[in-house]
């Protein structure tokens, strides 16, 4: 019944933020999440992040999000859209 | 973007006068249609052009083009009318001769907007190695604007491209050649035209890292066949994806196919978006991959031309035809599942819950 | 990567053997039908679980008098409708939004209720109706929306209600004493209502039912392993709350999302697509705030009582039967002219069972078994 991606907080104004999809980027509100900062990963429903997700959870949940950042959480790189671009591995 | 984004009285604009056949459309032609395309061919402005002898048979083929919006990231409507027919030809086993070109306009469309169509017709075209050498051109009565809104309809802009070709000697290329046991190749990852697309429509707009992948596959499909090996079907996977192509090669040969999802490009970042829409990578347009048939002891070499090619550095075999009854396209999942692959039903709406 | 399915699968396997009889879990939640069929999951379970799909796509326990309502005020002038695009194809009884925008109506594919919003801001001289569809998950959205309507005064937009609440549904299953049913040995509880809503909120089905609830997030590796947890406890007799979605669930939820939802929002009893009435189940919205309801801006009443006779949706949603059990199903119902909802919604049950498994009329022909038919 719903869908949600996750997402990584890039800007923050008020109660919108702009966040990352693997350098899609999309303008949500984060009025559910008043305490989200930029950098944080939230996870986005119709427009709204819903929730805060530690990254480990993040990149433990999504296959995608490994193939890109790789497995190790911590100070996973925020990848340039060219990696993000790529196909994947084999 | 699109007209959209100009005030309503500025800039210049189609008349509906420019389809009048006077002195205006004749300034239409000369001054905005002509010089993108410039060649011999089309130079004499008759009511149609002359070719030289082709020598052999011929292909022909013709398709319109529709989007919404005129302009997108990584290509526009005039990039997709060059493109979409040279692959047609290409796909058939054809090296393009020359295109024609069937413009449809609406009244009130900016002719900035139709400048920057042509333009991108005219380096298309070049770069695929094809003149355009004959056109026409309507114009159409200004559409519904929003009552009460800041939106101008006059964003119509509708192409008919067809195009002639010379069948390549040798070559023989249909679903009737299609057996078990031959592969199934693809140029490279899958699904960024239609989600591109789908990034700046009204009311979904996000900016996506994704570009369209609209590309004349003529060279890289010349390159394949150059080798000489033993490719029974092509295909270029445009609306209904990946997915449409496989079950028309099964249905019509009643064959199955056995696709590897694992072995499917799909680069992450257009994973993310289909998420977020709820799409299917399979179903999503391309404008640029093709679905190459060859013989299994083909394989090697026809993957080589591809990956020595721009458009195919990461072409991949993706799965193998198989003779499992009932014909059926089944995917084994990433997941280590399997599931069938069926057609998308007309256009697949984004969704949310 | 998902290198923890096959020990996953191993222990699905294992612990269905040990419970030594057929046992069947339900998913209700639309996304996780979809991903169940995305990712070939059936193919992947013992042979003696079942798993169904229950009543968690908004589209398909959408009456159809709301989609006549929705169609009666999106086909008036002045009217612009936005609607997400799962709606767009639901038929009602004169047609669908579809085939009204192809006769001239206004009508918006947006993916949030804020797009809407900003659409009656961008057109003030329209009015504009926000089809407010979905679960709990969709709620906060839909009422932080309205809000902001009501903060900056922009008159011109509404709501036309039609959000629903899981839990009251989900015991109303178990309630139902109908023999037909299957007996549930298990709830696979949806991940992101979840996040809202807190994975505590199940405790009265575990409590008063004895159900074992698993809440689950949607990659394949996440499904199985709600699935495998709910087997371990079939197979160890236990009923407990279980959450393998805890890196994003937690017990209480999202307080902010709640707190939002209770001030914009009443429960109310609801109309469930041939489920019925089902008490406290469905929202409208509060009384400060119904002068943004479009039940009131356009005076229209939402019907209740004319579904279909021969769809069989109903009971497809309560997992009483398969979709290949309605007479309508892959005949007169197809995705390309649906009669019930479970149809139109591409994640509906219906549409995944033709979409993915219509062809196979033999599964064991190709080694495996419940793929499809």
């Amino acid at each position: 019944m719903c869908l949600a991606v996750p997402g990584r907080i890039l800007e923050r104004g008020g109660e919108d933020a702009v966040v990352d999809l693997l350098g899609n980027r999309l303008k949500i509100s984060t009025v559910l999440t008043p305490e989200a900062k930029e950098g944080d990963w939230v996870l986005i429903h119709a427009g709204f992040a819903i929730t805060q997700i530690d990254e480990s959870d993040a990149l433990e949940t999504w296959e995608y999000l490994r193939e890109v950042y790789g497995s190790s959480p911590a100070g996973a790189v925020a990848p340039d859209s060219e990696d993000a671009m790529t196909g994947e591995g084999p | 973007m699109s007209g959209r984004v100009e005030s309503r009285n500025g800039g210049r604009r189609v008349l509906l006068a420019h389809g009048g056949g006077g002195e205006l459309m004749h300034r239409l032609i000369r001054d905005h249609l002509v010089p993108p395309l410039d060649n011999e061919l089309l130079a004499p402005l008759s009511d149609g052009a002359v070719l030289p002898d082709p020598k052999g048979r011929l292909v022909i083929t013709t398709d319109s083009y529709v989007v919404t919006p005129l302009e997108f990231p990584g290509g526009d409507i005039g990039r997709l009318a060059v493109v979409g027919t040279v692959n047609d030809l290409a796909v058939m086993g054809a090296a393009p001769v020359a295109l024609s070109l069937g413009l449809i306009l609406e009244e009130g469309l900016p002719l900035t907007v139709l400048d920057r169509v042509m333009a991108s017709i005219g380096a298309t075209a070049e770069e695929a190695g094809v003149p355009v050498v004959t056109g026409d051109t309507k114009v159409i009565e200004r559409r519904r604007v929003e009552e009460g809104g800041n939106r101008l309809a006059a964003d119509g802009l509708f192409i008919n491209t067809a195009g002639l070709g010379r069948l390549r000697p040798g070559v023989r290329l249909g679903t009737d050649r299609v057996k078990p046991g031959d592969a199934i190749l693809v140029n490279g990852p899958l699904a960024e035209h239609g989600l591109a697309v789908l990034s700046v429509r009204d009311g979904l707009e996000f900016e996506s890292a994704l570009r369209s992948d609209a590309a004349p596959l003529n060279s890289l499909i010349d390159r394949v066949l150059d080798t000489g090996a033993d490719v029974k079907f092509l295909r270029d996977a445009t609306r209904g994806g990946l997915a449409n192509v496989l079950v028309d090669i099964s249905e019509s040969r009643e064959v199955s196919i056995e696709v590897d999802e694992r072995q499917v490009p799909v680069a992450p970042a257009t994973r993310h978006a289909a998420d977020l829409l709820g799409l299917d990578p399979l179903t999503v347009a391309n404008e640029g991959k093709v679905v190459c048939v060859v013989c299994s002891e083909s394989v090697s070499v026809a993957l080589a031309a591809f990956r020595d090619h721009p458009l195919g550095r990461q072409a991949v075999c993706i799965g193998c035809v198989t003779g499992a009854q009932p014909p059926l396209v089944e995917l084994r999942t990433r997941a280590g599942g399997r599931r069938i692959v069926q057609r998308p039903y007309g256009e697949e709406l984004p969704r949310i819950c | 990567m998902n290198s923890g399915i096959p020990a996953l699968r191993a222990e699905l396997d294992e612990r269905c053997e040990r419970i030594g009889r057929r046992v069947t879990f339900m998913e209700v939640c639309g996304t996780h039908t979809m991903s169940v069929f995305r990712s070939g999951i059936r193919a992947m379970l013992p042979k003696n679980l079942r798993l169904v799909s229950g009543p968690g796509c908004p589209v398909c326990v959408t009456p159809r008098g709301y989609i006549d309502a929705a169609c009666d005020i999106a086909g008036r002038d002045g009217v612009m409708a936005a609607t997400f695009g799962d709606m767009m194809r639901v038929p009602g009884r004169s047609g669908s939004l579809e085939t009204l925008r192809s006769a001239g109506a206004r009508i918006r594919v947006v993916s949030s209720a804020r797009a809407a919003l900003q659409l009656a801001r961008e057109h003030p001289g329209c009015d504009v109706v926000f089809l407010a569809v979905g679960f709990e998950t969709t709620a906060p959205g839909t009422a932080a929306s309205v809000l902001e309507a009501d903060r900056d005064g922009v008159d011109n937009f509404s709501v036309l209600m039609s959000q629903k609440l899981i839990v009251p549904a989900m015991l109303a299953l178990l309630e139902t004493a109908d023999p037909q049913a299957p007996e549930l040995d298990g709830f696979l509880c949806p991940g992101h209502v979840s996040v809202i809503i807190g994975a505590d909120a199940y405790k009265p089905i575990v409590q008063r039912h004895a159900k074992p609830c698993v809440v689950a997030g949607f990659e394949p590796e996440q499904i199985l392993r709600g699935l495998a947890h709910l087997a371990g406890q079939v197979a160890a007799g236990a009923a407990a709350l279980e959450n393998v979605y805890s890196g994003v669930v937690s017990l209480q939820g999202n307080r902010v999302a709640q707190k939002l939802v209770d001030q914009v929002f009443v429960v109310v009893d609801a109309a469930w697509r041939q489920l019925g009435v089902i008490p406290l189940s469905g929202q409208l919205l509060a009384p400060p705030y119904r002068r943004f309801d479009a039940t009131r801006r356009f005076a229209v009443a939402i019907s209740e009582d004319d579904d279909d006779p021969e769809c069989r949706c109903g009971y497809v949603i309560q997992g009483k039967v398969e979709p290949r059990e309605c007479p309508r199903f892959g005949a007169e119902c197809t995705p390309d002219s649906p009669v019930g909802p479970c149809m139109v919604s591409s994640e509906g049950t219906c549409a995944a069972w033709y979409k993915y498994g219509r062809n196979l009329p033999d599964p064991s022909a190709r080694g495996t078994q419940e793929v499809g038919l």
